[in-house]
């Protein structure tokens, strides 16, 4: 029997070690390929696994700012200005529409539409004669997208509105990343909450064009330092017109008008 | 709350890019998250990590990339990186700013597969 010829495949190639220590002999590179990347090997008939790196740059929310483009689109031809109204829960979205609704509501039509995880309550609150609208419950989604404001503003008459105000689902968090198609984004900040909340939940505030300090009436008995939320809103969100405002007194209210006044404007 | 629907439209976009290149197998996958998307990437781990089983791309390795804030700076008309979280204060002239360049990334970017 020929010793010499126990190794024939490797006569391509030879590894002679010429210092340092000898490697030890255990290493597990000889060991039978894993069965994956055996089956690679057989079904690239050069031996060669055939990798291929795509680059494909794909937006994650490309459908939701494609329909958003498109609303936004419907809403310019309309004329009408949307607005998308966002806050944590219990912040006052659904106060702050009611005086809006029974004061601005009459001098420029106005719709809604308002979403929830679930009840029709605040779209029940905002009900009125004069006010087409609609609620959104979305069942477990924390937000509000494009698709279901498309879906939503169907369901209304928007027979000479001007203003369509989207209040969102209370969240601070996901509504920043899902374009509605609003030409507005409102964000809302309570008294009830910290005066650090914009430092805390920066996204949201960085897309706001204006930021509401709502329930400032109870900011004494509250202990929460108005200036200083202020602030605050300025650092994180220097874009943003700030107004302070209260619900229940009407204070602030004549701004707010006014700043709708001059959007619907624009929008015509 | 909504990475587990992020993480779904990556994966449908990484299955259907695999099927209609005849890859079987997905090796790696790279997404670019910006500072400002408002999304986790440790959400978006588990969440791959649960939805991905028993597809092609159970095994590949996700590389999440976080794209960096970016804003510009009106009055010295530069861009500038934003270093301390989400006060964006230019480094030159101090001023506030609200015009954001980049950060906002959510994007699929990569895959490698065969």
């Amino acid at each position: 029997m020929n010793t010499t010829s126990e190794t024939p495949r490797l006569e391509k190639f030879r590894i002679t070690p010429l210092s340092g220590p000898a490697a030890s002999s255990s290493r597990p590179l000889s060991a039978p390929l894993s069965a994956e990347i055996k089956a690679a090997f057989d079904a690239s008939p050069d031996g060669e696994v055939a990798v291929q790196s795509v680059d494909v740059r794909i937006p994650l929310l490309e459908k939701n700012d494609i329909l958003a483009e498109r609303n936004r689109g419907y809403f310019l031809g309309r004329g009408l200005v949307a607005l998308n109204l966002v806050s944590s829960p219990g912040a006052g979205k659904t106060t702050l529409l009611e005086r809006t609704l029974d004061e601005f509501g009459h001098e420029t039509r106005c719709a809604v539409l308002v979403g929830d995880l679930e009840t029709e309550n605040d779209g029940r609150r905002l009900r009125r004669d004069h006010v087409p609208v609609a609620q959104i419950t979305t069942g477990t989604t924390c937000h509000l997208d494009a698709s279901m404001i498309a879906r939503g503003v169907e369901a209304l008459d928007l027979d000479r509105v001007k203003a369509l105000f989207i209040e969102n689902v209370g969240n601070l968090v996901c509504p920043a990343s899902f374009d509605l198609g609003e030409q507005v984004r409102v964000v809302l900040l309570s008294t009830t909450e910290g005066e650090d909340k914009p430092l805390k939940y920066p996204p949201i505030f960085k897309s706001a064009h204006v930021v509401l300090l709502t329930k400032i009436d109870v900011a004494g008995a509250l202990g929460f330092d108005c200036a200083l939320a202020v602030e605050n809103i300025r650092r994180i969100a220097p874009q943003a017109r700030v107004i302070q405002l209260s619900a229940r007194t009407g204070e602030g209210f004549a701004a707010w008008f006014d700043l709708l006044r001059s959007l619907v404007a624009k929008g015509r | 709350m909504h990475e587990v629907g992020i993480m779904e439209a990556a994966l449908g976009a990484v299955l259907s890019q695999a099927r209609s290149r005849g890859a079987q197998r997905v090796h790696r996958i790279v997404l670019r998250i910006g500072a400002l998307s408002g999304v986790d990437a440790d959400s978006l781990r588990f969440a791959f990590d649960a939805i991905a089983a028993g597809t092609i791309a159970a095994e590949a390795e996700l590389e999440i990339r976080d794209v960096p804030a970016v804003a510009h700076c009106a009055s010295c008309a530069k861009d500038f990186t934003a270093v301390s979280g989400a006060i964006f204060s230019c480094p030159r002239c101090r001023r506030l700013s609200g015009e954001v360049r980049q950060g906002r990334e959510l994007e699929l970017s990569r895959i490698e597969m065969s």
